[in-house]
């Protein structure tokens, strides 16, 4: 499966949540589908989306934050799954598109594609509800029982090792950065 | 030598005093008891970390949400943390409060804190990271509050080094 048909079939789920994303592939297809004030691209920081999610998180725990991370970066910090398991929030979906390939930086091989297990670590790292999925449908699915749980979900959807052809858009950073800022003060200030 | 529970008390109540709702830590020994008696305070959300660099994004989303927020960590931790500082906070300008032990000055005696202790300013200038040393008890509060106000008029991570003159009994 594609991860740009994931994202489609879950959009209409990701309009009113708070959306945090890596850079690479995943930015650039959100984007084309459509960007919103809720949604923010992580452009740089390798691995650090899901840390970011979890000050999202603690900071506000009446919303759902959703991470939208990749093999490679979580790869690069593995700690973040026992950080958040052990960290008392639960508000966290957190989602990793598995391409096995640092496709972005020019398509090497990441650990999966040799039989790293993401979710066998997030689970042994104590996440409670985990998942994976190989179909759209099996996505789409999986994802909206993580909306709809009380407890953090750790889900990897297994896609293919393909992606867009350019890695820039005409979003600024900054304007990104301060645009999805105002939007989670003014959730936080409800 | 034993760390100063007394100063260590002290800079609970000034983080306390100066609004942080959210802390990032990862233990040190002169950090393990402010970081039990924040863990111990229901009015700070303490998250516990098996890297420093998790502190940067930690801060980076509680700062977008709106909440005050506070990274504990020893000065290698700083070290290790230096590529989100540099691609995170630096790049999306993000201010940020580093409460760094600096292990490795006058008074420590052990080796393997010696070479971070030698590095860890010119780092910081390096980096053009405002900061100051906190090496004694004197108006710690306005200190700190003051390396607010800087970071967040200027967008900038700042650092707040911890000295052995502060954290440990004399």
């Amino acid at each position: 499966m594609k991860r740009i048909e994931c994202l489609r079939a879950v959009y209409p789920q990701l309009e009113k949540r708070v959306v945090v994303t890596i850079m690479g592939a995943v930015a650039i297809e959100l984007q084309a589908i459509g960007h919103r004030p809720n949604f923010f691209y992580l452009q740089h920081a390798m691995g650090l989306a899901s840390s970011i999610g979890l000050g999202l998180a603690v900071s506000l725990p009446e919303q759902k934050i959703v991470v939208l991370d990749g093999d490679g970066s979580l790869l690069m910090n593995l700690g973040t799954l026992s950080t958040m398991a052990h960290s008392g929030a639960s508000n966290i979906v957190h989602v990793v598109f598995d391409n096995q390939s640092y496709l972005s930086a020019g398509g090497s091989p990441t650990a999966t594609a040799q039989g790293a297990d993401l979710e066998g670590v997030a689970r042994a790292s104590g996440i409670p509800n985990t998942g994976s999925a190989r179909s759209v449908e099996e996505f789409q699915t999986a994802f909206a029982s993580a909306l709809d749980s009380s407890n953090l979900t750790f889900l990897v959807a297994h896609v293919d090792t393909s992606g867009p052809s350019d890695w820039l858009t005409d979003l600024g950073l900054l304007e990104n950065r301060f645009q999805f800022a105002r939007h989670c003060q003014s959730l936080a200030r409800r | 030598m034993p760390v100063s529970e007394t100063n260590s008390r002290l800079l609970h109540q000034t983080l306390k005093a100066c609004g942080i709702q959210v802390v990032s830590a990862l233990p040190e020994s002169w950090l393990v008891p402010v970081i039990r008696m924040i863990g111990d305070d229901p009015g700070i959300r303490l998250i516990r970390v098996a890297k420093e660099e998790e502190c940067v994004g930690i801060s980076a989303g509680a700062h977008i949400a709106g909440m005050k927020s506070a990274m504990l960590v020893p000065n290698h931790g700083f070290l290790a943390a230096v590529n989100p500082i540099v691609s995170l906070a630096h790049l999306y300008k993000v201010p940020m409060m580093m409460f760094i032990a600096y292990r490795g000055t006058f008074g420590d005696t052990y080796p393997w804190h010696t070479p971070g202790g030698t590095v860890t300013e010119p780092l910081l200038q390096t980096l053009r990271i405002p900061y100051t040393i906190l090496d004694s008890p004197e108006s710690l509060e306005r200190r700190v509050r003051d390396a607010q106000a800087l970071a967040d008029a200027s967008l900038l991570p700042v650092a707040l080094l911890l000295k052995y003159e502060l954290m440990m009994e004399a």
